[in-house]
């Protein structure tokens, strides 16, 4: 218990961001209520056709939670940022890029996984098939946690200027891109009856690429920001 | 890294500082060996903060080298961190948690200190009995106490506090006072700004000014 600890850290830290996100719950339904509510406007804008809800309903489903999931982004830091915590981050005994997985990894438990279990209320909403609304689970899976860890570099990036929203979007929104077109792409496929799994394959590529390398990216992000 | 406290040794060689075009110091060579303190003064503006950062490697300087034992501190990384404590003018104390959970992450992230649980440390910055209140519901001083009572739940040989006496009432000043010279005379060291007198009787100080 007298040295330092890698996965005590990691531990302690997602625990920490777990403890501080319930304690502020106002805040933790911010991302989901917008996802839900841009989902099901549009029948109501578009018309509830259900021919055209399902030709569309992927799309939507996607560009929702991909909005959803951008605009929560800045909480990542943020509080850190302005109380001091990041700097404290900064010069722990642990690898500065292991706190910044376990902050992704708490930010998206408290952010995308709730999309995830709304999900499918959403895709019966669209008239989706019982095929597209298994795949926009595990698009969702898949795809989600390359938002957050995508995400965090450009928060990273960011956390130091006083509006780096509009900077923040550009950065990152031609890096979400990919995971929008393979994703919404497959839930469409799965509806008509064709084989997903080479998008699953690019969307898990992408995750395991995100995982390895975004913690990198925003740990040396972090460092400059707050030299 | 070695257990021998004899051992340590923070050495700065020929440091530049600069800042947006302006040369804050250049060439400051110095060094720091158990019980001693470096003590920083100088104007507002004149670096002193920026020296602090410097010597916790959150920043490079823009020349010269920081050693401690000997090896360059951005070789040493984690190695160097887990034997510093650094308490800026943020007191990177999160509101919405209580005293104890504060106290327990730091120790989390650090090398914990053997001999300081954290209600012990509670207890040494009279903090004792605020173990289960949000840090939001402490007062400004209090905070600060909170603070630096992160200095001693880990084993951190080096402190580097920034104006710790900021917000402070004269017996905060004086717990604070005692903390550093009992780190000091356990062979610990400290690099502190403080526009207060720190009266600490013959401790062994190195003053830099630099706005000299």
């Amino acid at each position: 218990m007298n040295t330092p600890s890698l996965s005590r850290a990691f531990g302690l830290l997602l625990w920490r961001d777990l403890t501080l996100a319930f304690r502020r719950r106002t805040e933790l339904f911010n991302p989901l209520l917008f996802f839900v509510l841009v989902t099901s406007l549009f029948p109501l804008g578009i018309g509830a056709e259900p021919a055209l809800l399902r030709a569309v309903g992927p799309g939507i489903i996607w560009v929702a939670a991909l909005l959803a999931a951008l605009l929560s982004l800045d909480s990542v830091f943020r509080s850190d940022f302005e109380d001091g915590s990041l700097e404290q981050f900064l010069i722990s005994a642990q690898p500065l890029s292991i706190l910044v997985l376990a902050k992704v990894v708490a930010h998206w438990l408290i952010t995308g996984l709730p999309l995830l279990i709304v999900a499918p209320l959403l895709g019966l909403l669209l008239d989706l098939p019982t095929a597209s609304i298994v795949t926009l689970m595990l698009t969702l899976a898949l795809g989600t946690p390359v938002l957050s860890l995508i995400g965090a570099i450009g928060v990273a990036l960011t956390v130091g200027l006083r509006r780096g929203g509009v900077i923040l979007s550009l950065l990152v929104l031609p890096l979400y891109v990919p995971v929008l077109i393979f994703a919404a792409n497959a839930v469409e496929s799965a509806g008509a009856g064709l084989s997903i799994a080479a998008h699953l394959s690019l969307l898990s590529a992408l995750l395991a690429l995100a995982v390895s390398l975004s913690p990198l990216a925003a740990a040396a992000a972090l460092k400059i920001s707050l030299s | 890294m070695t257990d021998n406290p004899e051992a340590s040794s923070l050495e700065a060689h020929s440091l530049s500082c600069i800042r947006d075009d302006r040369t804050l110091f250049e060439n400051l060579t110095f060094r720091l060996v158990p019980g001693q303190i470096l003590l920083l003064e100088g104007r507002n503006g004149s670096g002193k903060t920026s020296l602090l950062r410097l010597l916790c490697g959150m920043r490079q300087p823009d020349a010269g080298q920081i050693h401690w034992n000997g090896e360059d501190i951005f070789q040493l990384g984690p190695d160097y961190h887990s034997d510093i404590a650094y308490v800026g003018h943020k007191d990177g104390v999160k509101q919405d948690l209580t005293a104890y959970e504060n106290l327990k992450m730091a120790r989390g992230l650090g090398a914990p200190n053997p001999t300081f649980s954290i209600d012990e440390a509670l207890d040494r910055v009279e903090l004792w009995g605020f173990d289960d209140s949000p840090a939001r519901t402490l007062s400004a001083g209090q905070q600060r106490r909170l603070a630096l009572a992160r200095l001693l739940v880990t084993r951190a040989k080096l402190w580097i506090l920034d104006e710790p006496f900021t917000s402070l009432d004269t017996l905060g000043i004086s717990i604070v006072e005692s903390l550093f010279a009992h780190h000091v005379a356990a062979g610990g060291m400290l690099a502190v700004t403080s526009h207060h007198k720190v009266s600490l009787d013959d401790a062994d100080i190195v003053r830099i000014n630099l706005s000299s």
